[in-house]
Formats: C-alpha cells, structure tokens, sequence
C-alpha cells in the first residue's frame, strides 16, 4: 500500500519512528497521528535519570524527527474507540476518523497505587510523561524529609540514584528479596543493592507496603504489612506498567492489560486469534511472539523495542506481512543508576541459571550470562557494554549456556542458579 | 536543534565528548550524558560528534529556518 490514509493512534517514540518508516518505505498518502499528551513525541529515559537531577529540563527531551515527517498532527487528542468493521478511529468528542490502515502505539502508563484516595494524597507521584517528572521535579525543589519510592524496579533504582544525587534521604521499598529481582535475579540484584546502599539509600527488600498515610490531604509516610511505619513526605510509586488498551474495549480485539495481542508481522489479532489485515501494533502496548520466547508472546517495555518493532509494523502494512517475516529483534535496553551503566541482550524471563562469565563484581566490571533448560538466553553487562555484543548470536542461536568458558579473567565458569521464577507452559 | 543517542548502540567511546564538550559528557565508566536541546549555535560541534561516533549512535534534527516546510 502506498497511498491512501494511515493513522496512528499514539504519538511518542513507536508513533514517530513508525511513521518515519511508513514514510520511508514510500507511503505517500495522508498520514495521520493522534496522541493524547499536548506534547510532539519525546524521549522517556531522561525522565527518571537526568531530568529528576535538574541537568536537562523536561521540555528538551522533544525527539528528533518530529520536525521533517510530513504528517498531520493531533495533539491532546484522546483516541475514545475504534469501530473496527466501519475502519475509523473514533477521537475525543466522537469525531470519526477514517482510515485504511491503522497502526497502534498507545503504549503504557505508571501502574498507580491501588488504593485510589492514596494514591490521590498531595506528594505521592509516579514517573511516566514528561508533566509527571516536571512535577516530580517541584516536588523535590522543595526539599522534602524524606522521600519514599515503592518497587525497586528499573524506574524505582533510576529515580532513586537522581534524587539521592540531589542529597536527599531515600527509602527505597519492594517486597522482593533485592533490587532489580524481577528482571535480573538476585545475583546483580545484589550487586545493586550495594551500591544503592554505599549511596546511602535506606534499602528495605523483603518490605511490603499496605497504605499510604496521610495529614490534610497529604502524604505523611507509609504503614507496612508487618506494622512497621516509614515516614516520608513524598512517595514515588514505581510499580510497573499497564498498557493502555481501554480504548479497545469492544472492538473485538484481544487485549488487556497485559497488551494487544499480534502475530509476527504485528497484525493485532481477535479474539478467535485471526489476524487484522489492517490493524497493526507496535512499542509497549504490543504483545508479539518471540521466537527467543519459544514463539510465546511478549510485550517489551524497551526503548529499542518501540523503534525496531514500530519499523517491522510498518513494512508490514506497506509490502505485506510475508515481506517483513516474523519481528525477530534481539531485545535490548539499558539503564543507568548509581554511577553504572547496565545493558541487556536477550530475555531474562524463565531463565533457570545465570552465571558470571566476564569481569568480576568485585571490580566493579562485569557480564552474566543467563541459560534456559540448557540454551543460553540472555546477557547483562554491568559497566562492560563492550563485552556485550558478543553474546548476540550466541543469543539468537540459543547456544549452550554458558557459551564462553575460560576467559582470561575466568578460569572457572560456576552457574548459580537463577532466582528467576520458571515460565507458565506455553 | 534536536539529539537522541541511542543508548543500546553507543559503547561509551567518547568520540562525541571531545567533538562537543558542552554537550556530551562521560560519567561513571559509561554513562553518557548528553543535551538533547542544543543551542542552534552549536550546530558545527553537534554535526562533528555525529560524525565521530564510531558506532553512529547520534541522531540531530535542526529546525527548519523560519518559512521552509
Ligand atoms: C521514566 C522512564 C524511563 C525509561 N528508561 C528507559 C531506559 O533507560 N532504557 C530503555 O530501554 N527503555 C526505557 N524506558 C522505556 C521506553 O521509554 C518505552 O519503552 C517507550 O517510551 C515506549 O514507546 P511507545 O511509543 O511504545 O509508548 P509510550 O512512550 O508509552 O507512548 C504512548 C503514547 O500514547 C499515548 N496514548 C495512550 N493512550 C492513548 C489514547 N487513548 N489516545 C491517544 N493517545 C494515547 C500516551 O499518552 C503516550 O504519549 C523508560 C520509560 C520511562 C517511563
Ligand atoms: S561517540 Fe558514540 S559511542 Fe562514543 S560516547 Fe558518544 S555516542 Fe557513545
């Protein structure tokens, strides 16, 4: 298809690098993207890192590409419904707008405390838009107590290496046994954990949180499952992500808030499991089978993601979902706290051993490799991004774990195991 | 004028951090930290650090002039 109308419902980082690709691939027609925020696609990471410590202002973070793509922008715009059979988005006030073909990129957003009026307390906040961290950032200028951050996932130990940079106390809470336990396991978890607390971040793993408390409509601290208290005059809830796929309620297709489910060309798929010949996903809102995975699907909350499965969606819906086969990139992403940088290539998820094949924590520079059932799946370098491209095709080809043995610096290559919980049966 | 570096790609080489001093800078042992926002002025710095990643990891946008499309 190279004329006609394209419209994409979201406008951030998949939104923009899909349509660039669109446009790319020689789609001439009438483009058009609908997002809700009043803001032209911007970047994400900087707002739990380096906005938060004051050196980039939230408003810089516009992405580039925004200025060239010839499209039709529509901005503080909420998508409302899709009428799948009529091929129109319905947009606000329940304007209709038509398209022949439509790619979804609407994301996801900050997993909120569940207890609502909690969560409505003055101080309490979470980090996923560009307004969130710019209030996140006038909630520090005012030189809290104590600040409180929930989850020590990758959002909860960036936004706790910025704010402590800022030389405020930090608590940080997560019922898990360390920081970063869900993705990475306890064995860099625990590296992390170190340096959290060499920062000198108050880390309480095994803590779980029952409510948030509060004083005149604002947050005074938090009560704890065991009884215990925290008092904190500003609470970051980092929980995690829902994805935003409301809007699709009733339109026949399979989606939750887990994601809208795809195939391997990210056609969105119906309930029966049929594929939308039309309708195409991509970025955090996509749950697209992995054949990393085994072919199970999974719905990626990476950067990288967004731009490369955004660039397959749209080949796709230009040349065909033969042309662009089944969406097979490496996942990767990476993120940066308490002075070290951590990347990852692969998928972690039901990983069963892990073992450290290059460096050594004790430097300070190391890489783990994580194995599935025998096959290398995954790697995680800490402060040695270099080692990493290595393990790539050791990855894609699912080699036996471990894949390097005897390294220089590594005589004897011990797997532990994992701590990673196992995979549910396809 | 508009910068992404593209964080998975970039292997802390630093080429960029001597190209535009102002703008791209080293922490820790690999963490770049970056304008996102340069000034237009800067424009010839900017354009010599894309030019100097070795991985081209940098990508700039500059805004059109005024009554361009
Ligand atoms: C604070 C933070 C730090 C991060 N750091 C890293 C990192 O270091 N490394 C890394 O790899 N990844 C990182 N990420 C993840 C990365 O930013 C995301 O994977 C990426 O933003 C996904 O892009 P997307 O376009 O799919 O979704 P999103 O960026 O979530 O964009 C979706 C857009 O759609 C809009 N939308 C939603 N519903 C509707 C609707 N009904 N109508 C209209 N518009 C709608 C949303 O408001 C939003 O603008 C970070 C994310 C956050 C929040
Ligand atoms: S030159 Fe490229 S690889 Fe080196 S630090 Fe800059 S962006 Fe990263």
């Amino acid at each position: 298809m190279r004329d006609g109308t394209i419209v994409v419902a979201g406008a951030s980082l998949a939104a923009l690098r899909g349509a660039e690709a669109l446009r790319a691939r020689g789609f001439s027609g009438r483009l058009v993207l609908v997002g809700d925020e009043p803001h032209r696609p911007y970047d994400r990471p900087p707002l739990s890192k380096h906005v938060l410590t004051g050196e980039i202002a939230p408003e810089a973070t516009t992405l580039p590409g925004v200025g060239a793509l010839r499209a039709e922008w529509r901005l503080g715009a909420p998508v409302t419904g899709l009428d799948r059979a009529g091929r129109a988005l319905l947009v606000g006030g329940g304007e209709r707008l038509p398209f022949d073909r439509l790619l979804i990129a609407t994301g996801a957003r900050a997993r909120p405390w569940p207890v609502p009026d909690e969560a409505a307390l003055a101080g309490v906040h979470t980090v996923r838009s560009r307004d969130d961290a710019a209030a996140l950032a006038a909630g520090l200028a005012a030189r809290p107590e104590r600040v409180l951050i929930l989850g020590a996932g990758f959002i909860g130990c960036e936004v706790a290496s910025s704010i402590r940079a800022l030389g405020l106390p930090v608590t940080v809470a997560d019922p898990a046994p360390s920081p970063l336990a869900g993705p990475l396991g306890p064995v860099i978890g625990g590296f992390v954990a170190g340096r959290m607390e060499a920062a000198g971040i108050d880390l309480r793993v095994g803590t779980e949180v029952a409510h948030l408390e509060g004083a005149a409509g604002r947050v005074r601290g938090a009560r704890l499952t065991d009884g215990g208290t925290i008092a904190a005059d500003l609470v970051v809830v980092a929980l995690g992500a829902v994805r935003n796929t409301e809007w699709l309620a009733g339109s026949g297709l399979d989606a939750d808030e887990g994601g809208l489910s795809c195939d391997g060309a990210c056609r969105a798929l119906d309930e029966a499991g049929r594929p939308d010949d039309a309708i195409f996903a991509a970025g955090d809102v996509a749950r697209c089978p992995h054949p990393l995975f085994g072919g199970r699907p999974v719905a990626l909350e990476h950067w990288g993601n967004a731009v490369a499965q955004a660039a397959h969606a749209a080949r796709a819906m230009i040349d065909g979902p033969e042309a662009a086969g089944r969406y097979a990139e490496v996942p990767a992403f990476w993120s940066s706290q308490f002075g070290l940088t951590i990347k990852s290539l692969g998928l972690t998820e039901g990983a069963d051993a892990v073992a450290v094949v290059q460096g050594h924590p004790r430097t300070g520079r190391f890489l783990a490799v994580y194995g599935r059932e025998g096959h290398t799946v995954a790697a995680v370098s800490v402060d040695a991004g270099r080692w990493l491209p290595a393990y790539e095709a050791p990855i894609r080809e699912g080699a036996p774990f471990p894949p390097i043995v005897g390294g220089a610096d590594q005589p004897s290559v011990r797997p532990v195991p994992s701590g990673l919980p196992a995979l549910q049966p396809a | 004028m508009r910068v992404v570096v593209d964080l998975n790609r970039c292997q802390a080489y630093a080429q960029c951090c001597y190209a535009a001093p102002e703008r791209f800078v080293l922490r820790g042992n690999e963490i770049l930290v970056y304008d996102p926002a340069p000034p237009a002025a800067d424009r010839a710095a900017i354009e010599r650090a894309v030019q100097a990643c070795p991985v081209r990891a940098i990508r700039v946008e500059h805004d059109a002039p005024a009554g361009a499309a």
